[in-house]
């Protein structure tokens, strides 16, 4: 192991995490959160979501500025291509978890992150969402993440490091296991 | 109505040891069974098992193994032998056949209500074990017609399953057993596996449990670890007590022929959908163990056993390949799953506040704080790390008997009732 100087410092207030924990174990209500979108139609394929709002805590809360999605299908779908395909949008949720994973367990762990670059691939058929063969699921077949990280710790610390980061993602647990979806209308 | 200084609640070897230790200090106390000594054993345990631990771990308050088997691991009659064997040695006072319905707050301590009538005493000592409801998952529910579902404590062996492909649901000590074992009758076997802790049986000529004994793993304390709620939901070790000494993990069961899958998320119109999640429990189980071996190299290079033991090594990492995600179950010809999704203790006697709200006993080593004089034995990690192994009941009993007499010397006991 390497001895370090200075302090460990990856950008993650552990102490505030340590603190949320304890402080919502106790009091397990605040500890629900719900995350919200809102979609409006532009025209085709094309759409455009605000994200701004969400519930935690036990009241309303809000980002410091709302986010905005223009969500579209590439021209050769014949569509204008006016921003990524929503299965990129999951694959951006699924990098983002992972990472920010990363980064908070190395520092609950004293590892110093230097660089943490991933790299993900979604595979699929298209031929499910066309409706043309039937056993052919319309989501992805495989997804696969390559991080490359560059930090100061063992090959077998990083591996554990990432190998955390996917037990405590949300997103990855999203994709990996059955999630009750329901939709209604007006 | 009867009394007595302790009332222990089960006559199993947990119960068993804590009466010794109170025989050992001159308490006053009885031993309430609602059925025969080792009743556990006897009843919920399927006829192939055999304790994981060797035969000289096998050890209780004044008792241990003295066969001429120490690696060896006791079949259920025999624990029932030794656990039966040991409450006459010690001359335990059990009433047999004696189910205790209910424990109260009562005057000067408790009120236990049972099959053979009401005693009051002082204290309780909570001994009735830890696995004695199997946990079946929401995921049940949605099995279909023609598909039996059974828990470990309902199987009897293969004879009594239907011909055709069997899904074990769980990968802990008892999954990967049954799994291994129903797949030996020949019936194709598919294994949901969830977080698992995988050991080997031997490392370097000697027992992984031996190794974790001497290195002082075993005897780690509960006010010493990192995360106790974490610790005390480890799973049980990936281990078999076999005549020969065989490692029963996730890549030998491949070997055999079992399917692996990912954990159980749910089973809707017949297709039983499994976690993608697969890969990432195998790495995470596979780095668990080499840090254990790691720390145990460590320990027999500081001990001064290298020169007598092989050379250090790691073993080959869990492959999982990419196993499907969704079965269905009709034309995959699973007719039998097994639930082996972990036990939890009945405590629905306990007319105490003394639960969390997950319903789970709030303790401190054993000692319950809610109720002065109540005690918990056997669970997970209860005071140490060997505290579910039989090995476990000695250290516990000694620490918890102290405190329980230091508590009998001072002031009367004052019971909160209990909550509506």
């Amino acid at each position: 192991m390497t001895v370090t100087t200075t302090p460990v410092d990856n950008g993650i207030d552990l102490q505030f995490l340590l603190d949320a924990r304890e402080s919502l174990s106790a009091n397990p209500d605040a500890a629900d959160f719900q995350w919200r979108a809102s979609c409006t139609w532009v025209n085709g394929t094309h759409s455009h979501t605000v994200v701004e709002g969400f519930g935690g805590l036990g009241e309303e809360q809000a980002h410091t500025a709302a986010s905005h999605y223009d969500v579209d299908h590439p021209l050769c779908f014949g569509s204008e291509d006016h921003g990524p395909t929503p299965t990129e949008i999951v694959l951006v949720g699924l990098a983002g978890c992972l990472t920010a994973g990363v980064a908070a367990v190395a520092q609950r762990r004293g590892i110093q992150l230097r660089s943490v670059t991933a790299t993900l691939t979604g595979d699929m058929s298209v031929l499910g969402v066309l409706g043309a063969d039937p056993d052919v699921r319309n989501g992805f077949s495989h997804i696969a993440v390559h991080f490359d990280i560059d930090a100061d710790a063992s090959p077998a610390d990083i591996a554990a490091i990432v190998a955390q980061s996917q037990k405590r993602s949300a997103v990855y647990d999203i994709l990996t296991n059955p999630t009750p979806v329901t939709v209604t209308v007006n | 109505m009867r009394t007595t200084t302790v009332v222990v609640v089960g006559a199993g070897h947990a119960g068993l040891a804590m009466s010794r230790r109170l025989t050992e200090r001159s308490i006053d106390h009885v031993v309430l069974e609602r059925g025969e000594v080792g009743n556990s054993w006897r009843t919920e345990r399927w006829p192939g098992l055999r304790l994981l631990t060797p035969n000289w771990q096998t050890q209780l308050p004044g008792r241990r193994y003295d066969g001429d088997d120490p690696d060896g691991f006791m079949t259920m009659p025999e624990v029932i032998g030794f656990v039966e064997t040991y409450a006459r040695a010690i001359a335990a006072p059990v009433h047999t056949h004696t189910a205790v319905s209910a424990v109260r707050p009562g005057r000067d301590g408790y009120e236990v209500v049972t099959s053979g009538g009401p005693w009051r005493c002082a204290a309780v000592v909570v001994a009735s074990g830890a696995c004695s409801v199997p946990v079946v998952p929401a995921a049940a529910g949605g099995v279909p017609p023609g598909v039996a579902s059974l828990t470990p404590s309902a199987y009897r062996g293969t004879d009594g399953l239907a011909d055709g492909g069997v899904l074990v649901v769980g990968a802990s000590a008892t999954g990967v057993q049954l799994a291994g074992e129903i797949r030996r009758s020949g019936r194709p076997v598919t294994l949901a596996v969830g977080e698992h802790v995988r050991l080997p049986r031997l490392y370097r000529g000697r027992d992984i449990l031996s190794w974790m004994d001497g290195a002082g793993v075993l005897d780690q304390r509960y006010d010493e670890v990192d995360d106790i709620v974490r610790a005390r939901h480890v799973r049980s070790p990936q281990l078999v007590g076999s005549p020969e000494r065989a490692t029963l993990d996730l890549n030998s069961l491949s070997a055999a022929g079992v399917r692996l899958v990912g954990r159980l998320g749910g089973i809707s119109d017949g297709v039983a959908l499994f976690s993608g999640a697969l890969p990432n429990l195998c790495t995470l189980a596979d780095l668990k163990m080499n840090r254990l071996l790691d720390a145990l190299d460590g320990w027999a290079t500081a001990a001064g056993f290298d020169d007598d033991l092989p050379a250090p090594h790691r073993f080959e990492p869990t492959r999982v390949g990419r196993p499907p995600t969704a079965l269905d179950l009709g034309r995959d010809g699973i007719r039998t799953i097994v639930w082996a999704c972990g036990y939890r203790p009945d405590h629905s006697w306990l007319h105490l506040p003394v639960f969390d709200r997950r319903g789970r006993i709030r303790h401190d080593g054993g000692v319950v704080g809610d109720a002065p004089g109540v005690y918990l034995l056997g669970a997970p990690f209860l005071r140490r790390r060997r505290s579910s192994f039989i090995s476990g009941a000695g250290p516990d009993t000694r620490e918890l008997c102290d405190h329980l007499v230091a508590l009998l010397d001072g002031a009367p006991l004052r019971i909160t009732p209990a909550r509506a």
